[in-house]
Order: structure tokens, then sequence, then C-alpha cells
């Protein structure tokens, strides 16, 4: 029997902003619990909330990001629920009019190109976090009230393949945006999943397990990949799949159990009564999107077409916007575009992984880059000197400068080196009866001797050639 | 002490010409409420340390001709949140409850230097029309100790009403300052919604809730709601309509020659007493005399309101009521197990019965597979009262006609049947649901219990609702009649 499979995506994104959605207090992690609260996140008696106008900029932005349409006449509706992190037993959402509506992205997968699209995209707040002791439960609020944007897929994702490639698209075109950090491992971005299964030809969709504990992008693809096979043997059986909700281990990469659906929660949804309606003009919409950042989409064609990259180059080369800009301010500086792309996906990525820091909380900088790659392209430095370079640009020195200061000058001039390999091919008499019988090795042992005689700073490719043709003279 | 023959312009000129202190007036109002109060039980809390405090540091300062209502005491209903002072909706479940804000109503009263001498009884958490429906106690009507006072503005309405103080703040989501102003022979306004701030209010029904003054007289009246109106940042539904000085417009030339009323003959059908039918009528008839047309109006869907109100109303409060959860604030159940005991057991404990069949109904009305029948459904006739008012109101400055079908009833008499109860708001439920103004003034008497009349205007057109209310004031004479509580005073 084949089968097809279906996938739908919730992606929860946290928005960068200075305050919370519908309360003053500020957005920031590491703090004391409780510490960014007010009356408002106490969902104290007699307080209102306020609408937070950069979290509609921000869904406005992403909905242009991701090709949505924006509902101009748009409202907050409430989502009834008891839950100690949930302070007034309501959560202020969006399910009547929902910011956007019909997007999509194009995802690249083994070369096969798919648009997948989104049903809609609405603004909300986030709960607080309860943690668990032996005799008490913990309340948290610093994060209740927190801006989200949730988006949430249409049922065009078929395979786990597609779903990594999904969340990829989405999280790199809203990274551009500068709306949120979409970091899983940080919980800016978050994702609900659901599977179902159903054999080639059947119209109706097949049942769908939720799946929990998806902590990676990588986890979300291994998560769906055990549960697709798992629903298709069950079926296969000829047994039924059943509407669960099910945890994804990631020792074992295996679903397990965690309960089983019945009906469906009522949450009673309403319109909030304490906020008006939201207007979105015309001209709010169309300023956003003049602001918007160029998308990846569209750098890696013009890093493909204009600057000669490879689609993988381009590809790495656009992970994050600051990467990306990194790049572009490089090469405007006159660096090869080539050799950028190689030391921002090479020494620069690899410096920042070691670190564990971002590209912007570094000391590195596209006129050091620039200046370092210029040097290499200019015969000044050789690629081996790069290295010590490179750690002083790291350190935020000045490359041409820090060259000067430790003579690392790459000697290319014939007329220096001449002499030197004169005086090496000397005292070798060896080497060259070897080369004569054919022995190439020995061009090596002698390349290695003039290096040494000059520190290292001759000019590998003129010694070659100096050399060779001292040799075949 | 008590403010019968004066009004707070008088007050006033007698604080700024040092004929008595703001202290002196404070202490008198305070010994006169704990002589008085336990003949009607208006108030929950007295805020006597604080307020005798404030008025001496106002007194300290001197009052000048600029601050209106320095110096002068007042009451505030007792779901206004009042920082450091207990604030309980008269509800077991916030009866510890000190707030740690004010509401903007009460930092407005603040920045005009009024003195907040306590905290009134009311229907827990606003719900209901008597008064009865308090956890702690029963307010009685300043005219007569064995009927209600109405409600939920119960205790500000009897504490006005039987010369406690010169004026009071209560809350209005169907009727609640009007009904009991009416009851109570006073003058209360439900302005229109957006006027004052919601900020600090205890959410009932989030989109009809509006606060308003209630006062012996009409100007009076218009002086606090100035105080207390005008855009808040806090409130996003405050409106930023410009406020009028209300009692600056209100003089002897005061007159309502030329202006045209709608007497809508569904304030006038079945169901309204004939006493209160008589005393409309004569109102209508002293506004034809001071120059006024009133054209017999409809408004056809008027009757609808109650069903549509209640299930708005409740529906709003069921979520609204959410945030009493036993787990932050307020009451908690002792002998809880687990989370959901903490929830049910608080809650069951918490929550009177009235307020607990409002949840019930509003829980039921917005449920999966009943919302279209109901929430939906009542907002749509909320939409339809609205363009029935809207339509009358393009060609007359105002509506008249009665508050509440009769005069107050017997405390006991109706509580046991919340139909009938629910029935006293038919007239005054529509103008929060098209979220117009509204002003109750006396207009008569019946059995020696007092008969209210209701002005209802244009958005943001309090000024033309004070004006016609001051006419009539200045032409009748129901207003100077007070009552003898229980042969005292």
């Amino acid at each position: 029997m084949n089968f097809e499979t279906t996938i739908g995506l919730e992606v929860h994104v946290e928005l960068k902003t200075h305050s919370k959605i519908f309360s003053p207090s500020p957005v920031e992690f590491g703090v004391d619990p409780n510490a960014n609260t007010n009356v408002i996140d106490w969902g104290y008696p007699g307080v209102l909330p306020t609408t937070n106008k950069g979290v509609v900029a921000d869904g406005i932005i992403a909905a242009l990001a991701l090709h949505a349409e924006v509902e101009q006449h748009t409202h907050f509706d409430r989502k009834n629920y008891f839950y100690p992190d949930n302070p007034k037993a309501y959560q202020i959402t969006q399910a009547d009019k929902p910011i956007a509506h019909d997007g999509w992205v194009e995802v690249d997968v083994d070369g096969v190109k798919k648009k997948i699209g989104i049903s809609e995209m609405h603004i909300e707040e986030d709960a607080g976090k309860n943690t668990h002791e032996r005799d008490y439960s913990y309340v948290d609020l610093n994060r209740q009230g927190t801006p989200l944007i949730e988006i949430v897929s249409k049922p065009d994702i078929a395979s786990p393949a597609e779903a990594y490639a999904y969340l990829e698209a989405l999280r790199q075109r809203i990274q551009f945006t500068g709306i949120s950090d979409v970091k899983m491992e940080e919980g800016s971005m978050r994702v609900d999943v659901n599977i179902s299964v159903r054999p080639v030809g059947q119209e109706k969709f097949g049942t769908k397990t939720e799946l929990k504990n998806l902590n990676s992008f990588n986890y979300v693809q291994r998560g769906l990949e055990y549960e697709e096979k798992r629903q298709q043997q069950v079926l296969m059986s000829g047994g039924s799949v059943r509407q669960e909700t099910r945890r994804f281990d990631e020792k074992t990469g295996e679903t397990i159990l965690m309960r089983v659906k019945e009906g469906s929660d009522d949450y009673r949804y309403f319109p909030e009564p304490d906020l008006p309606a939201l207007n979105i003009s015309d001209d709010w919409i169309k300023e956003l999107g003049d602001a918007m950042p160029e998308m990846p989409t569209k750098r890696r064609e013009r890093y493909v077409n204009d600057l000669g990259l490879t689609d993988y180059d381009a590809m790495v080369i656009t992970q994050t916007k600051e990467m990306s800009d990194f790049f572009d301010a490089t090469v405007a500086l006159k660096a090869d575009p080539k050799m950028a792309a190689n030391y921002l996906q090479g020494d620069v990525n690899a410096y920042l992984n070691d670190n564990h820091v971002d590209l912007q909380a570094t000391k590195l900088t596209p006129v050091n880059l620039a200046g370092m790659i210029n040097l290499i392209s200019d015969g000044t430095i050789s690629s081996k000197m790069a290295k010590k370079v490179f750690k002083a640009i790291t350190a935020g020195e000045e490359p041409k400068a820090y060259v000067e200061a430790h003579g690392l000058v790459q000697l290319s001039d014939p007329a220096k080196l001449q002499p030197i390999i004169d005086d090496v091919l000397q005292a070798n008499p060896q080497s060259i009866e070897d080369f004569n019988n054919g022995k190439k090795r020995a061009v090596g042992f002698l390349v290695g001797q003039i290096m040494k005689q000059t520190h290292g700073q001759a000019n590998p490719q003129v010694v070659n050639k100096l050399l060779m043709a001292a040799l075949q003279h | 002490m008590n403010y019968f023959k004066t009004d707070l312009a008088s007050l006033h000129a007698d604080l700024v010409a040092k004929k008595i202190s703001s202290k002196e007036l404070t202490q008198a109002t305070l010994d006169n409420i704990k002589a008085t109060d336990p003949k009607v039980d208006a108030f929950l809390n007295l805020n006597e340390e604080a307020a005798l405090k404030q008025a001496a540091e106002i007194d300290a300062q001197g009052i000048s001709a600029d601050q209106p209502l320095a110096g002068i005491p007042v009451a505030l209903k007792d779901n206004i949140v009042t920082k450091g002072m207990k604030t309980t909706a008269a509800s077991k479940m916030l009866e510890n409850f000190t707030p740690v804000y004010d509401a903007t109503v009460t930092e407005k009263l603040a920045q005009a230097q009024m003195i907040t001498v306590g905290k009134t009884n009311m229907d827990e958490f606003a719900m209901g029309g008597s008064t009865e429906n308090s956890a702690f106690k029963t307010t009685k009507n300043a005219w007569d100790q064995t009927k209600v006072p109405g409600g939920s503005s119960g205790g500000s309405a009897t504490a006005v009403a039987s010369g406690q103080v010169p004026a009071a703040l209560g809350s209005d989501t169907g009727g609640s300052i009007r009904q009991p102003a009416s009851f109570n022979g006073i003058v209360g306004i439900k302005p229109t919604y957006g006027r004052v701030s919601r900020w600090g209010l205890i959410a009932f029904g989030s989109s009809l809730d509006q606060i308003g003054p209630l006062t012996h007289g009409v100007k009076d009246n218009a002086s606090v709601l100035s105080a207390i109106s005008g855009h808040d940042d806090h409130d996003l539904t405050s409106s930023t309509q410009a406020v009028p000085d209300f009692a600056a417009e209100l003089n002897e030339a005061t007159s309502v020659k030329g202006m045209r009323i709608g007497l809508p003959k569904e304030f006038l059908a079945e169901g309204v007493s004939d006493d209160v039918k008589a005393a409309i009528l004569a109102a209508a008839d002293t506004y034809r005399k001071l120059g006024a047309t009133v054209d017999e109006v409809s408004l056809p869907h008027n009757k609808y309101g109650v069903a549509a109100y209640y299930i708005i109303a409740s529906s709003e409060a069921s979520s609204n009521l959410q945030r009493f959860d036993g787990i932050r604030y307020g009451y908690r159940a002792q002998d809880v197990q687990n989370l959901e005991d903490v929830y049910v057991k608080s809650r069951s404990e918490g929550f009177g019965d009235e307020v607990k069949r409002r949840i019930m109904l509003g829980t039921f009305s917005l449920s999966a597979g009943f919302y279209d029948a109901y929430f939906l459904k009542a907002a749509k006739v909320r939409t339809v009262i609205m363009n029935d008012f809207k339509a009358v109101l393009k060609d007359h400055d105002f509506i008249m006609g009665p508050v509440a079908p009769t005069p107050a009833f017997g405390i006991g008499a109706e509580i046991k049947d919340p139909l009938t109860m629910y029935m006293n708001d038919v007239l005054t439920i529509p103008v929060n649901l098209a979220g117009l103004p509204g002003l109750s003034l006396p207009a008569g008497f019946s059995n020696n219990l007092p008969v209210g009349m209701q002005l209802i205007g244009r958005p943001f057109d309090e000024s033309t609702l004070y004006k016609a209310g001051y006419a009539f004031e200045q032409n009748t004479d129901f207003h100077l009649q007070v009552p003898t509580l229980g042969g005292q005073n």
C-alpha cells in the first residue's frame, strides 16, 4: 500500500519588542522571577490591556515577509481557560480575524522547488511559566504578555524533509526582518506539529497525531519520520490511528503516547471588549514594506547571478541577516566575493561556534575582513600568514597595521628571492640530482628550505616559479 | 452635618471663605456617617485616618477659587480600586483585598482634592438591582428602611440621599447608577461609554460599564462628572472627546425652549406603574410649558434589550471574573488536594448565588455550538437597538422616560425571583447597550417614595441632558424634599 503524508505546523515566534504586548513591562530574559511584571501582568482586579503598536507593526512585517495578505480591519479575541500561568484565565489572541492570511514560502528539497502555503498568522500574548516542586508549584509571570506571532501552515507539507525546509525558510525570512531572534534553543521560536497519513487516492485526511517536545528542526524532522512510519505500520496491520498527543524522545528517536484526545477543548472565544478594533491603513503597510530589508531568496539570487557564488555558498551566507549584511559590506569594500564567502563560512563561522557568540557581538568588522582579503589578493600576505591576521582582526585589530607591525609582509620580489634560491640550491646538490632523476618530491624539500630561510615570508607562487626555472635551466 | 441644605458650590464658597475647614467638614461627615449608617448600611468601610490627614493637608495649603471640589468629602462604590484602602466589590472573594494601585477616577478625585471618606455597599460585583446581593450587608432606602435602595450602586445612592456625603461615585452596567438614584430621589448619570476611564473599575460587563456621579442636584452632578472624565492612556476604550465644564453651562438662563424631546411609547407601556406614568406625563407637560416640544416616538426593539443584555453582560462577566481563581489574591479555599480543588472550591465558596448564576449563563452563551444562537444574536440585537436610538435622536435633542417601572420595592420582595428583578432594568439597559448617556433625576413621588425620570442623549452630549435636567429642577420642587431617616434630622 502506498501512503501520502500531510503535515501541519503551528509556529510561535517571540517578538523582540521592548515592552509586552498589552502592558508596559519590559521584555527581557534572565531576571528574577516576576521582576518584569506589573498589575496588568498579574491579572489584577480593574486593570485593562493597552495594545503595543510595535507588535501590530511586527505582525504586518511578518505578513509581508511571508507573502501574506494583511487583514486591515481586525480585532483581538479572548481565549478562556484556567491555568496558574494564565493570570486572567483568558489569553488575548486573534481567532475571528487574524492579522494576516494566505501567505506562502518557497522551499527547495533535493533541488525540487515547492510553495508551502500559510493559512493564517495572528498576534497574541504568551503565558507565564509554572515550575513544580514537591510540595509547591511556583508561578513566574515574566513571560506573561510577551508578544507572539503564530503562523499556521496549510496542509501542503507532504514529508518530514519539507517540514524541515519550511521551518528553515520561515526562520530565515523572519530573522531577516529583525522582528525576532527565531532561535529554537532559546525558545524564541516554538513549533507544534501534527501529522497524518492516508492511502494514496483517499480523499479524506487520515486521523492526525500531535507531537510535543520537538526542540530543534532536526528533532522535528526525526520525530515526523518516526511518526510517519508508525502510522503507516498501524494502517498496514489493519489498525486505525487514534487522535492523540505523543512526545518525542530525543534519546531513542521514538514518539511516546502522552494522552488520547477526545473531542476538542471549548475556549469560548469572543471579541475582546477592552481593546478597540484595529484599522490598519494602506499607508502604514506601505511604510513598513518600504523599510523591509532584502529577503534571503533575493539575496541568494544576487549572490549567484551577480557575484558568482555557488548555490551552496549563497545558502550558507544567508543563514542570518547579520552574516549576509556583513558579506555585502565586505564585498562593497572591493573584497573578492568568493574569498569573502569562504572566510565567512569557514574561519568566521568556526570562530562564532567556538566562542558561542553571534556575529554582531564580535569585534569583527567588514572593513577589517575586506582589508585582510585585499592584502591576500594583492600578494602582500600569503593565505598562511592570513591565519595570524584573522586572529588579530577577531580582536579588533586593523589588518594592515598588524601586518606591518609584525613584519608579516610577504617576500614576492624575484630580485630578493633569487639569491636565496641560489644559496639553497648550492647547499643541496643532492636534491638537484634527485630532481633530475625524476624525484619530484625534491621540490617540496627545496621550497621548505627556502621558506625556512625567509622565515615563512616568501611568496610560495613566486618561489615555485623561480625554483622551477632554476632547476630546469 | 448633613448635606441636604447645601450644594457643592456653597460648600466650596464656605471653604474658601474659611467659614469651615476641610478637616471640620470631614470630621463632621464621618461623625454623621457613624451616627446614621446603622440605620441605612450604606458604607462597607470608612477611610477615617487618611481622610482626616488629607483634609488637614488641604487646609494647610489653602483652597483657592479655581479648585471647586477641593476639601469636599466623597464616597466611592466599592468596585472602584483605592490604593491601600480595602476594595471588596461586596464579595467574600475580595473580603480582605487591599489594592496596590488607584483607579483613574480615584486619582482624578485626588487631583481635584476631594476627600474619599469611605467605600459604599453594592450588589456583589455590581450584579443586581437592590444591593441585597452584597456578601456583607443590605443597604436600606433612605426614604423607607423597609425598601431596597436599588442597585447595584445602592450604597452610594443611599449615602447621598441620606445626607451622609454630598457626592458619591457609582458604576452603571445596566442601570446601576440611574435606578438607585431614582429609588432614592437623587441625581445620577450614566455617562456616554468612553467618557470616563474604566481603569481600576473591577470589570463586570466591559463593553457596558461606566462610572458616574450621584449627587443631590444636577449642577453638583455636572461638576463631579467634569472632574472624572477624559481620555486615559490606560483605557483604550476611553474617548479623546473634549470634556466641557458641564456645570459652567448651567445658570438662570438655561432653558429647554425650542428643544425637541422624544417620549417613546414603549417606555410607558405595560408593566410601568400608574404613578410612574403619571409623573413622566406631568414632566412632559412641564417641558412643554418651558417651551419644548414633546413627541411620541418609538423604540420598537427596546423589548429585546433585557434578553440581549443578560447574554452580553453575563458572557463578558463570565470571562472577567475568571481571574478570581484563588491563585494570586482574594479568597482561597483551605481544604484542597489539587489545582482543580483550588479553582472549584475557592470560586464556589467565594462567589454568591447571583454571581454564580450569571457566570453560568455567560459561560453557556459563549460555549461552542451555542455562541451563534446566543452571544452573536445578542450582539446583533444590540446593533438594532442602537439604530433605534440613532433614528429618534437624529431629530430629537434627547429622549425622556421613566428610570424604572416602579418605585423602590420591599427588601426581600424580589430577591428570590431573578426574572422579575431583571425586568426592573428594562428601561435603563437599552441605554448601556447603545453606549448613550442617561441622566436620572427626581420627578415625583408615589406613596412617599421617589419616582425618577430618565433623560437619554446623543453620544457625548451630556451637556444637553444636564441643561434639560437643570431647567426641570429649577421649575419643580421634587429635589427639595428630603427623607426623614426614621424621624431624625
